[in-house]
């Protein structure tokens, strides 16, 4: 009983389910093809990098009770800076370059990610507004850097980064679970996750006992500018071309989704990073398997939705025992009563 | 712009002897302070544009936002209680798309009307129903009921459908003249009794006290023995039922219906809620101050397209900036005000 009680359990049952139903429907699941991993599974993995990366951040974002609703923005005008730079270069397959050009637009993006975190910390906006006049913004200066077009560039290098095979495998999927690796031993195996609890709980309790809960919130921000820019680069180098109107459209309600599907409470003050990867990895694979069992173009929406309020029940504890409870009513556990 | 104090807008007299500068009540500051910005631009409209002093200007932004203003109203009384309603763009497209399918099936256009309108209100009650009893977060049960919305306007049709019922083409058609040369159209005084109706709401019922008893603390509003789940299950099926209003109004301006029509509408209403002065938190803020909102971004479009040589990308940033001036403003002359 305790494996059900765990809040990961449901999430992680529908993500095998899913997953067990693409083993079926799928001619090539898991295969070796040109000395590495090949099927539906590495699609799956490569597809979710993006969403499990802007996820990430929307984590720590989140576990500070704020929200960032900027980040397709920062993911087209990250995409739209990489491009531009990698165009006007003289060898576009000149590897150092490249990964100069990623540096600087990853800069970029975590200074958009400094502007959000000033907006929320040091002028006092509510995070929700404050990050919205960004996403407002931002698609315009992508859509400037660009000047309304779309970029095309033909740079091998920089198409690795989505398309790319490194230890027989994806090289996006590496690169975001790099960035899981590094946020994991920040924040669990320093204070630093404590703080972010901590400013979550209450900013002004923290910083009556200490803690410099202003940084720790520019922080945040910044963090996920970056991990967004990062997902933008991805995204691009995906299409190798940037898209300054469909990057990153909506992907903030996925990753706010996956993040909520991996028991992170939006109130913020507490936190879970493997929760928010099934999150993400959960609704890639849903996309995936809507279109493998043959569900309708026009269907999918709905079937996602359904899904989806299927998902939320299941996480509600309330709902669990309204439905489930009177199959068990000899063995009462005294739930733990929160308040609204 | 400069920052105008609400000090310099209300020139009354200082009936007391002893006070000499009139200090308005802490509660009013914020829709004090949209006021006066509200005013600064339309009189730096009026300085810079030719015709922009004309009364039809005013009274198209009334045209123009109607659909904005009328889900910004729902919005409102959601907000007030705490919670947040994201699915409001995807009911409207919901509705457009019902409504145009039906009445080109040949349903008699009065028995559309109240059916999508029923449509709207059961699935906010709905979603009300799952954030009240299954204690599911506002933000997620809306963002579900978006997507359940948006897939069912999807699945019946992906592509725009002309509207050619008769009804919706003389409402489309109509023109009410208000003054010489001004006139409106009904749905522009549609808008403008949903904001009265929902200000008296707000201001003079016991429904509306509630509204307000759950946004300051829902704990302490179910001590006090007040409906809380009654009263925010109310809210969002007046949300939805206001969505599906505005649906129908878009309809009735577009004389058609599109299932990707009002993405990020959810948004735009949000915003401004907050820029009149509607706390995020709940509990405190004004219908009129929604409707100085709305007003304020119709304006900013309206500076825009007078404006004329700016392209799209233009408008973006432009919409982003001014919002973020009118933010921090705010929040400067609130802060000095306390």
């Amino acid at each position: 009983m305790t494996i059900l009680k765990n809040r990961l359990f449901w999430p992680t049952a529908i993500l095998v389910a899913l997953l067990a139903v693409n083993v079926f429907t799928s001619n090539q699941f898991l295969t070796v093809h040109d000395g590495h991993l090949f099927g539906t599974l590495i699609d799956i993995l490569r597809g979710s990098s993006p969403l499990v990366l802007v996820a990430l951040g929307m984590t720590l974002v989140i576990a500070t009770g704020g929200i960032d609703l900027s980040v397709g923005s920062v993911m087209a005008i990250s995409g739209a800076v990489a491009c531009l730079l990698i165009r006007d270069l003289g060898d576009q397959n000149a590897v150092g370059s490249v990964l100069l050009i990623v540096a600087v637009a990853v800069g970029v993006s975590a200074l958009l990610g400094v502007w959000n975190g000033a907006l929320v910390a040091v002028v006092g906006i509510q995070p929700i507004i404050a990050t919205l006049i960004l996403m407002v913004a931002g698609r315009g200066i992508a859509q400037l850097i660009t000047d309304g077009q779309i970029i095309n560039v033909q740079s091998s290098p920089y198409a690795t980064l989505a398309t790319g095979f490194f230890l027989t495998l994806p090289v996006a999927f590496l690169i975001a679970m790099a960035a899981v690796a590094l946020t994991v031993v920040l924040t669990r195996r320093t204070a630093l996750g404590l703080l972010l609890e901590s400013v979550g709980g209450s900013p002004s309790a923290s910083r009556l006992a200490g803690i410099r809960a202003k940084r720790i919130t520019v922080m945040v921000y910044v963090v996920s500018g970056a991990f967004a820019g990062l997902a933008g680069l991805i995204y691009s180098a995906n299409i190798k071309s940037a898209d300054s109107i469909s990057a990153g459209n909506l992907i903030e309600l996925d990753a706010i989704l996956a993040v909520v599907i991996g028991g992170t409470a939006l109130i913020g003050g507490r936190f879970s990073i493997a929760g928010t990867v099934i999150g993400a990895l959960l609704i890639q694979t849903l996309s995936v398997t809507v279109v493998a069992v043959g569900v309708p173009a026009k269907a999918t929406l709905l079937f996602k939705a359904v899904i989806v309020v299927v998902l939320c029940l299941s996480q509600s504890t309330t709902f669990r025992e309204k439905v489930f409870g009177r199959f068990k009513a000899r063995n009462p556990v005294a739930p733990a009563e929160v308040p609204a | 712009m400069t920052i105008m104090s609400p000090q310099a807008v209300s020139k009354d007299p200082a009936v007391n002897p002893r006070r000499r500068v009139y200090k308005p009540n802490a509660k009013y500051i914020p829709i004090l302070a949209t006021l006066s910005l509200l005013l600064v631009m339309y009189f730096s409209g009026v300085a810079n544009y030719s015709n922009f002093g004309q009364a039809s200007v005013v009274v198209n932004l009334f045209r123009d936002n109607a659909v904005l203003l009328v889900i910004a109203v729902g919005m409102t009384f959601v907000i007030l209680t705490g919670g947040i309603d994201l699915s409001v763009g995807a009911v409207i497209s919901l509705t457009t798309t019902l409504t145009a399918t039906l009445l080109k099936g040949g349903w008699p256009p009065l028995v559309v009307l109240p059916l999508v309108l029923l449509l709207g209100a059961l699935l906010g009650a709905g979603m009300g129903a799952v954030i009240h009893f299954f204690k599911v977060e506002p933000f997620i049960a809306t963002l579900a009921g978006l997507f359940l919305a948006r897939g069912l306007a999807l699945f019946i049709n992906q592509s725009s459908i002309p509207i050619r019922d008769e009804l919706w083409r003389t409402l489309s058609d109509m023109r009410i003249p208000l003054a010489d040369g001004v006139k409106t159209t009904p749905i522009a005084l549609v808008a403008l009794a949903a904001v009265l109706i929902a200000a008296a709401v707000l201001a003079w019922t016991r429904f509306g006290r509630n509204v307000y008893a759950i946004g300051g603390s829902a704990d302490s509003a179910l001590l006090m023995g007040l409906p809380v789940g009654r009263t925010r299950i109310a809210v969002y099926t007046l949300s939805g039922f206001c969505a599906a209003l505005g649906g129908v109004l878009f309809s009735i301006n577009s004389t058609s219906g599109w299932a990707l029509q009002g993405t990020g509408s959810e948004l735009d209403a949000i915003a401004a809620c907050v820029i009149g002065g509607v706390l995020l938190t709940g509990g405190s803020g004004y219908v009129l101050g929604t409707l100085l909102g709305v007003l304020v971004t119709g304006l900013i479009q309206t500076i825009i397209n007078f404006q004329g040589d700016l392209n799209s990308a233009w408008t973006r940033i432009i919409v982003g900036v001014l919002l973020f001036g009118f933010i921090v403003m705010q929040r400067l002359v609130t802060r000095r005000a306390r």
